[in-house]
């Protein structure tokens, strides 16, 4: 008798739900976090001086290459996992197909090098800073999605955090790669990818707590 | 069930969905009552053991669906998104059960009577909350929701009883809900 109170409570007086609503409120977290990295980038650790020069280095474009493919693939998994019984398909091969594509390009690069000059592709000058640049310049992003997330209904909680960690990772990785010196394709291969699995692990470690509803 | 059974129940409860999110409140209602049934066999056959809170987990379902709405794309399926949610409340159920269970025995006199309060009022919540919540409102709301909608009353025997004209019990009883729900949600539903 009262679930029955309860669903007349529930029905009565309902009004329409806007179609797309859902979609929308995680676009514009998502869209809207981007200046802020750049921003905190520039004011903390400033632009690359030689812009224009690194402007026309492909590997530049490979590094930003990167980061962007994976914003697109976890914002598409950020808009499947905050829906109920949504399947993420293959999100997973599109997250996976980047990083396979640079690790490849990474080996390539490693092989035809001469053996000494593998530590300094490896680990560049600035490998100690580069991962932990990029995990804290995803701070904004990772709590815009998780604004977002909890005005949607989660239910697989661990993995949507880890979603959320990545696209703040790869965000962070976007902005700083206006600031990064490096351009051989194994330090991108190691140290980008581990700047954007620190945020990854960590959305998946406090995705239980943040994320839960109800 | 067949598959051609539960194909058609998709097909009914993803039709009245769609309407339901055009606004129409007879068709949602419809849903809650469909979605409350499968969602009573769905808890009975998963909390043999703990019956008492089926109705509970029910409601509690019920709930989320309702302030959770906007995430269901009519493009698709409705019962793969019901069903998650109802496996995400169960889990959450008893996640809680069993902290209650693994809890350290308490080792101080106010651990105890908080222990007690806490099962206590485990029990009594669900039946108290709904009560709760119409004590809030005010009488000319309240007693035409508890005679007509709880005690099962007409419209005439609650006018009757109350001295309220049969208009102002119908009045009441319309409002009354509508107070209650905006309780209910809270600031939850801002979208």
């Amino acid at each position: 008798m009262q679930t029955d109170v309860l669903i007349h409570v529930l029905a009565s007086g309902l009004e329409p739900t806007p179609p797309g609503v859902a979609r929308w409120r995680l676009l514009l977290a998502l869209i809207g976090s981007m200046p802020v990295a750049i921003t905190a980038m520039m004011l903390t650790l400033g632009v690359q001086p030689a812009l224009t020069r690194v402007l026309a280095l492909p590997m530049f474009w490979v590094k930003l290459a990167l980061a962007l493919a994976l914003i697109g693939a976890a914002a598409l998994a950020l808009s499947r996992l905050g829906r109920p019984g949504a399947s993420l398909g293959r999100v997973p091969v599109l997250i996976a197909i980047p990083c396979v594509l640079v690790w490849a390009l990474a080996l390539l690069v490693l092989l035809r090098a001469a053996p000494e000059a593998r530590d300094a592709l490896l680990l560049g000058d600035t490998w100690l800073v580069c991962p932990w640049l990029i995990a804290a310049l995803s701070l904004p992003s990772f709590v815009a999605a998780v604004w977002a997330l909890r005005g949607l209904a989660p239910t697989r909680l661990r993995l949507t955090g880890a979603a959320a960690g990545l696209f703040a990772g790869a965000v962070g990785a976007s902005a700083y790669a206006f600031h990064c010196p490096e351009f051989a394709a194994p330090f991108i291969g190691i140290w980008y990818v581990l700047g954007m699995a620190v945020p990854t692990l960590i959305g998946a470690a406090v995705g239980d707590r943040l994320l839960r509803w109800g | 069930m067949g598959s051609a059974a539960l194909e058609s129940v998709e097909t009914k409860l993803k039709s009245l969905m769609i309407d339901a999110q055009r606004g129409d409140a007879a068709a949602y209602e419809e849903l809650l009552k469909l979605l409350g049934g499968h969602l009573r066999a769905f808890f009975r056959r998963r909390l043999s053991r703990d019956p008492d809170h089926v109705e509970d987990l029910i409601q509690e379902t019920l709930l989320a669906v309702h302030n959770h709405r906007h995430t269901y794309q009519p493009t698709e399926l409705f019962t793969p998104w019901a069903h998650a949610i109802a496996k995400y409340k169960l889990i959450d159920h008893l996640r809680r059960d069993s902290r209650r269970a693994a809890a350290p025995l308490p080792d101080d006199t106010d651990d105890a009577e908080a222990l007690v309060e806490n099962s206590l009022h485990d029990a009594a919540t669900a039946r108290r909350d709904l009560g709760k919540l119409l004590a809030t409102l005010p009488a000319r709301f309240r007693l035409p929701i508890e005679q007509v909608k709880i005690e099962g009353l007409s419209i005439e025997e609650a006018a009757l009883r109350t001295g309220m004209s049969a208009s102002a019990v119908k009045i009441g009883i319309h409002r009354g809900l509508k107070l209650l729900a905006r309780t209910l949600l809270g600031g939850a539903d801002a979208d």
